[in-house]
This record gives structure tokens, sequence and C-alpha cells, in this order.
């Protein structure tokens, strides 16, 4: 029996669109690239063509100095590829810039989400259901454990957690690209409008954020802050700072993580974290489900993530579907 | 159920003990009985429901839950209840919104009502009764309440600090708390009226308690003790246990408690059934020999204890090859008189006259050691070694029976420790405010001439001995001498010479090494001696002056 959709195919570095000889999210350097976000072990430099969204093009000339060979594909617009391919950027609702890749060759749709979540983003625009004959789903927390709590319950933990511990500053490690915004955004719509103490690896980044037109409002870096002004406060930084030496010049941090993984105890435990916050910029095991039935397709592959435990899901709703395991895909700092 | 969810959360999640007392001193301030004693019990394993186990728990999710989602998500969490608690099914599967419990089912249980329907279950009618909670409570709600159940805490509280944190709680003193804990029962409502609301504190005369034990300080270098105020005896290498009788109902019950307050009776039955009157007294655990002080001292090494340590049931061989008894130092109540409030002179006249009543077998008392003056009780220490005595203690003539550590009545003075060089081979990351530093430290010795390719073997870990300002440097060191990772932990480029101190090595089957060290400490940074100068494992080996009898 000939395979179904043969002109996609999974290969060691990444899913390769044969007719058009395109890489999605490639782990090595290629010819030409559909780059689905700017997180590091999606977006690599050293294409000869990088097709991404604006704000992901941004994004990695800020941080991999990607410039030569980038090409904007604004968000609904399709764009030719050679061999009788189309590509059409939607949105994935995972990161600023983040999108889906809706593929159409001979008459056959085929959707490649990147990561992606379910929940409101005040720095993105939501995931778009786009029906398709062929999914291609990542499973980062394709567990049936994982529910994340809304958001608006964490960030009211992580400010009561301030509010009854004036003199410590709360530390919260959150992955630099995203989740910090995210985290940020949330807490100034929750009316939280003191000035927010940045790690300085996180400083370019949030400025490209405000640039692309996501306000954060007071940002100030730890480095710049006068004695005694950090008691009380909210300081970010990303996750592998938190227990490290950086950290020793804070009074006295209450040490938070912003991550879905938090959801399960021992995890906190390893990293220290006395505060952990469940905030994910993935979809969880309901969100992972209900988007594939939602999107109704004829088969489903799973890129990374705990690929067993959908593909089990799939197998009991009678859903086609095959993980793909491919290498190169990080998920620990979520 | 909500509140001791949140505290149990807090508390998985704290890792300073001033912030973990706090958190349980407001539990208990703030909730009511008979809940908080619940609570309580739950946190200090005095809770057991024998119609519910971890098997309960596997058994209702596979009536719930896809196995095979069941088997992935239990081997990624690491822990029954946790998963279980993650993976329930809330009641109304129409809810996409997993924050709260629905509105039409019953209110979440209180701990109380929680308990008292688990206690009343049997293997039967338990796995019903379980779910029927767990359908009403959240996912922490479920956390909390399967921990509970199944009795498996794990948060890192022990019995002592929760009690500290019901001192602290009310304001009274712990050394009482400790006191009248012992012959509680769960929810231990006396304990709180006496403790909240002045009530007059539960009897403890009637049965066979456990009283908190006087302790040492270790006494500075450099400090002279007149021993005009002060006796000395030995310090004998055993365990330290307190030997109860109380008169009962039942005629009469003799309990043995370790140092901590643990029943250790049906370890020592030989050494239980040998008190018949009542009275409280105090001593070290010893097994017959004649390798502490020679003949005279009478006592094996602490080694031959050890193979009696941790039995549940002892054989007869046991009890033959092993014989235990008790070298008495102090008595607490003697006849059913209360002696604490007495000087020591007067509580060691009492002992001495209440020690014909005993079996000779199974008990002696710590002779004093006479000595004219401190500079020849120093003398008489630092032969302590070849006597294969750990030391000497000082304890003030006046002194009341008190508990715990009290600064300038008691004092323990060890012999010198051991040293040894070795060579620093790993490093982990400390806990709590250590946490940024690699603070734990692996050393081993060279097992041949390393000039000639012998290699290191791990001897021994210490996590103590050094100021703040080594440590700093330490930190540094592994830092910028790293070769490997493994999770936590370092493996450094054995550069490094460390002067390790410690009371004693003794032959072990355990370690690759060959070797055990008790109390290994780092004594000095030698930062100034090459690696391959380093002591080799025979140096150390030589050291062992450890006969099993």
């Amino acid at each position: 029996m000939a395979e179904d959709f043969s002109w996609i195919r999974p290969e060691p570095a990444g899913l390769r669109i044969v007719p058009a000889d395109v890489w999605i999210d490639p782990a090595r350097a290629v010819g030409t690239a559909l780059v689905t976000h700017g997180h590091a072990d999606h977006a690599r430099g050293g294409h000869g063509r990088t097709i991404a969204t604006p704000e992901t093009l941004a994004i990695m000339a800020l941080r991999y100095g990607v410039t030569e060979g980038a090409f904007p594909a604004p968000l609904h617009a399709p764009i030719t590829l050679p061999g009788g391919v189309t590509a059409t950027f939607v949105p994935a609702g995972h990161v600023l810039g983040s999108a889906q890749i809706l593929l159409e060759h001979a008459g056959e749709r085929v959707v490649v989400t990147g990561d992606y979540k379910r929940r409101p983003d005040p720095t993105c625009p939501p995931f778009a259901v786009t029906p398709c004959d062929l999914f291609i789903t990542e499973a980062t927390f394709g567990l049936p454990v994982f529910r994340h709590p809304p958001i608006g319950q964490e960030i009211a933990r992580l400010l009561a957690a301030r509010a009854a511990q004036p003199d410590r500053c709360v530390l919260v490690g959150a992955y630099a690209l995203g989740k910090a915004q995210r985290v940020i955004a949330e807490l100034r719509a929750a009316g939280f409008h003191d000035p927010l103490w940045l790690h300085g690896a996180m400083e370019r980044i949030c400025r490209l954020y405000e640039e692309q037109g996501v306000p954060l409002g007071d940002l100030r870096l730890v480095s710049d802050a006068p004695k005694g002004a950090l008691a009380g406060a909210i300081v970010l930084c990303p996750p592998s700072a938190l227990n490290d030496r950086w950290s020793r010049r804070l009074p006295d941090p209450l040490t938070a993580m912003a991550s879905g993984w938090m959801r399960v105890r021992q995890r906190a435990r390893q990293r220290n974290v006395e505060l952990p916050l469940i905030i994910s910029d993935h979809a969880d095991w309901d969100e992972l489900t209900a988007t594939i039935a939602q999107v109704n397709p004829a088969e489903t592959w799973i890129t990374h993530g705990r690929e067993e435990a959908l593909l089990r899901w799939c197998e009991l709703h009678q859903r086609k579907a095959r993980a793909l395991a491919l290498v190169g895909y990080e998920d620990e700092d979520d | 159920m909500e509140r001791f969810a949140a505290l149990l959360d807090a508390l998985v999640f704290t890792r300073s003990r001033n912030a973990k007392l706090a958190l349980i001193a407001r539990y208990l301030r703030e909730t009511p009985d008979p809940d908080r004693g619940w609570a309580l019990a739950a946190l200090t394993d005095g809770l057991d429901f024998p119609a519910v186990k971890a098997g309960t728990i596997r058994a209702l999710m596979a009536e719930r839950v896809d196995p095979v989602l069941w088997t992935l998500s239990r081997d990624y969490v690491g822990d029954t209840a946790e998963a279980a608690s993650l993976l329930w099914p809330a009641p109304d599967h129409s809810a996409p919104d997993h924050s709260g419990p629905d509105h039409d089912v019953m209110p979440a249980p209180g701990v109380s009502e929680a308990v008292e329907i688990l206690r009343a279950t049997s293997r039967s009618t338990a796995p019903a009764a379980l779910a029927g909670l767990l359908d009403r409570l959240d996912a922490n709600g479920r956390y909390a309440l399967l921990k509970l159940a199944t009795g498996a805490m794990r948060i890192g509280i022990s019995a002592r600090l929760a009690k500290v944190a019901f001192a602290d709680a009310f304001g009274v003193p712990v050394d009482l708390v400790e006191e009248y804990w012992h012959g509680q029962e769960p929810p231990y409502r006396p304990l709180f009226a006496w403790a909240a609301d002045g009530a007059p504190p539960p009897r403890t005369d009637d049965r066979p308690l456990f009283r908190p034990f006087m302790l040492a300080h270790p006494l500075e270098d450099g400090v002279a003790i007149d021993l005009e105020s002060f006796a000395a005896e030995w310090k004998w290498d055993g365990i330290r246990v307190q030997i109860v009788h109380a008169a009962t109902d039942q005629g009469g019950e003799t309990r043995v408690y370790s140092r901590g307050g643990d029943d250790i009776s049906s370890t020592f039955p030989e050494v239980a059934g040998a008190l018949g009157e009542p009275a409280v007294l105090d001593g070290e655990l010893l097994v017959r020999g004649a390798h502490q002080g020679g003949e005279t001292g009478g006592a094996a090494s602490f080694n031959a204890l050890q193979q009696r340590l941790g039995r549940k049931t002892v054989s007869k061989r046991m009890l033959e090859d092993f014989p235990a008894f008790v070298r008495l130092y102090d008595a607490l109540v003697i006849g059913g008189e209360d002696l604490r409030d007495l000087p020591w002179t007067d509580r060691r006249a009492r002992l001495e006259a209440f020690l014909p009543r005993l079996d000779p077998a199974r008990f002696d008392i710590s002779t004093l050691i006479a000595v004219r003056d401190f500079a020849e009780l120093a003398d008489v220490r630092a032969r302590a070694r070849e006597d294969a005595i750990e030391g000497v203690m000082l304890k003030r003539r006046d002194s009341p029976y008190v508990a715990g550590r009290r600064t300038g009545l008691w004092y323990k003075w060890k012999r010198d420790p051991l040293r040894i060089d070795c060579v620093l081979m790993y490093a982990q990351r400390g806990s709590g405010k250590r946490s940024s530093f690699y603070s734990d430290f692996t050393f081993g010795c060279w097992d041949g001439d390393p000039d000639a390719g012998a290699d290191l073997l791990p001897v021994g870990k210490a996590y103590f001995g050094f100021t703040d300002a080594e440590l700093k440097w330490l930190d540094s060191h592994v830092r910028q001498h790293t070769v490997n990772r493994f999770g936590p932990v370092r493996e450094t480029d054995r550069s490094l010479v460390l002067e390790v101190a410690f009371d004693s090595v003794h032959a072990s089957k355990r370690h690759k090494s060959g070797v055990a060290m008790r109390f290994p400490r780092i004594s000095r940074i030698r930062a100034d001696k090459p690696a391959h100068e380093a002591d080799r494992l025979d140096t150390l080996k030589a050291m062992i002056v450890d006969p099993v009898r």
C-alpha cells in the first residue's frame, strides 16, 4: 500500500516537504527553512532562506543574528513554493510570532502546529483551528495528568505570595522568550504596575516585544537596582539562573517558576522551587485532544513530547496516528 | 480539606525549617478541633487506615482510566497518590474548566469527615467510600486526601518538627509537649485543650510514657572545667535509651525508648523484661563484650550493637550472641516520685540506692572517673582512644534533669578525632540556603600508589566542618574544576586535597572501599598539597579498631 502524504516526510533534520525541497523547523542548516516560531530548538541559524512570520524573523535576527535570506510570511497570506506547494502561516498562540503552517499540495491539506496553546495570551493572537487531512501536532504535555489551571489563578497566587512576605523578593524563573513576557503582561492585566526587575538576559527580548506592539510597563534591570529596592519586588530570570550564583545578590528570594511542569510536585522540588506557578505556553492534555477532535483530520502525526499517551488516546478514539520521534526538540524549561 | 491541602502543598515546597514551623503553627491555631488533631496525626505518621492501601488507589484508577494512560501517567509523576489526584475524572465531564468543583455536588469533605468515613470502612467498602470522597474534591484536595488515607506523606516533616510547631503555635514549652504527647491518641483533644485553652495537662503516671532526654553540649577547645562543680564519667558508644516502667491496670508495662522517643522494646526484649518496678531510667544501651574499656569496661563495640538494631523480632541466637544491657546514667522517676528537679548528686545517690534491686545482667551503672583535677581528666581523655572509649561526659553536680541541651549543665568531651588527607571527587548542591552552593562533598583515598596508576576510591561524604568563607571557596573550586555532570552532582578533576576529621572508621561490606567513617567532616582545605600525596586506603584501614564482638 502506498504511504499516504508521501510528499511530506519526517527526516532526521526535520519535516521535509519533498516537492518544494524545504524543511519545517529543521535541526541543521538547510537550503530553505519554514520556521514556526523563535524558540532555539525550532529556529536555528545558517539556512539559505528562512521563511517565517515577521515577528519570528525579528526574534531570530535578535537572538541568532539571522538576517541573510529572511523572507517574511504574513499571517493568513498563502505563499507559493516550488513543486506546486502552497504554505500559509496561521496563528498558533504559543509566543509572539508563532504560527502553524498549512501546506497544500495535490488536493491534500497538511497542518504543522509547531508548538501551540489554546489559552488566551495578551502577547500573541489565538490559535486558529484549521481543518486539514493530516494534522502534525506537538505533544509536550501529552499526558492526562497535565491540566493547566487558568492563568489568572496562578497570577493571583504570585501576587499573594509577594504580599505575604514583603521583606523578600519573589524570583520568577520563566523562559526568556514568550513565557516571561506573558507573565509580565498578565501581571499588568491584573493591575500590578510596580516596576518589574529583569535578569540581563531578558532585556533585549522584552524590548523587542514592546517594539512589536506588546506593552510591558515599567521594566528595570536587577543590575541597576539600588540597594534595598528589591525587597518586596518581583524579579524575572531564566530558569537556569534560579539557583545559580546570580540569585545570591537578591534579598532572600522566594523562588518561583512559571512552567507547565510545575503541575508535578517532584519536578518543582527538584528545582528547589518554593512557589510553583503552573503557567504553560503549550496545550495541556484536554486541549491537545480537543484540538484533534475539532480539526478532525484523517490522520495525526505527533512530532515531540509525550507521544505515547497521545497515540494511545488516538487509538482509543479510532483515529489513525503515528509518532515521528523527531529529535532535537526540547521541553525542559517551558 | 482545602486548608489541609494548602498546608501540605506549602510544606512540600518550603525548604526553610522556620518557614515550615510557621506554616504548621498557623494551621494548628486557626483550625478547629478535631480537624487539626487529625491533620497533626497525619503529619506525624500517627494515622492508619488498615482498609486503605496504595493498591486501593490503583484498583480505583483501573476502573476509571485506560490502563495504558494510567501506567504512563503514574510512571511519569512517580507518585501514585499524586498521579491519581491529577487523573481522577471529574464527576461532571461537561465542565471544561477543571479549576473548581461543580456546584451541584456535595460540598468538599473536611478532614474529620474524611477520617470518620475512612475509619468506618472495611476492605470491601473502602474503594467506594474513597471514590465518594474523591468525587467531592479538586486536584489538590484529592492529593491531600490520598496522602492522608495511605499515610505515605513523604513531605519531610519529622514528628519532632511538628511538636515544635505545636509548641510555637500555643506558646507552650516543647519539652512538655513531648512529654504529654506520648500516650495520646489522635485527634489529641486533651493536648489541644491543655495548650490552647489552659486545661490541666493529660496524666502521665499511669502509662509507660517517654520523657524528653537531657542532652549535652560539646565542650569547646581550651575551656577548663572545675571538677568541684562537675562530675566526670565515661561517654559510652552505644545508643542512648530511656527505660520506663509504669504500674497499669494490667499489672505493669515496660518500654524502651530511643533518643527520638521511638519504642524499641520489641528489639530488646531482654532489657524490656528486666525492669519490674515503676521507674524512668536514662542510660546507654550496649552489648556485652570486652571492647570498650577492656574487660572491666564490659561493653562490645558499636558494631556489635548494630547487629541488633532495626530488628522487629529477635532470634534466640541473637540474644545469646549479642546480649544487651543498659549502663545507667540517671534516674528521672523512681517509685512514682519525679526526681527531675533534684540536683544531679541527689539523683545519682537515688540511682545507686536503686541499683541493687535491678538484675545485674541487664543493668549496671556508669562509673564516675576518679581524678583530682581537670588536667588529670585531660590525660585520661587523651588515652580514651586506646581504651576504645568515645570520650568523657561532664555533668554539673547541681543540675536538674531538663529536656534538651541547656547551656552550662552537661558537656560531652569526645576524644580527639582522627584525621586523613583525602581527594575531592564529587560535589553535590545543597538545599535551602545552600541551594546555589556545591556543599556536599564526596572524597576518596588512593587504592595503592598513585604514581603506579592506582585509582581513587570514595571513602566518605561530608557536608559540614567548613566556614561560610571556605564553602564559597569550595563552591568556586568545584565550578572551575568540573569534568562531568550527573544531574545535581559534579565530578571534579580530583586535584584538591581535603583533610577530613572523623571519630572512628569501621570495616564495611556495603562500601566499595571496604570502610565506613563515623561523623566525617572537612577539617581543613589543603590547597597546598598535591593530590598524589593524599593518603592511601591502607592508611585508613589501619585505623580500624573494630571487632564485631
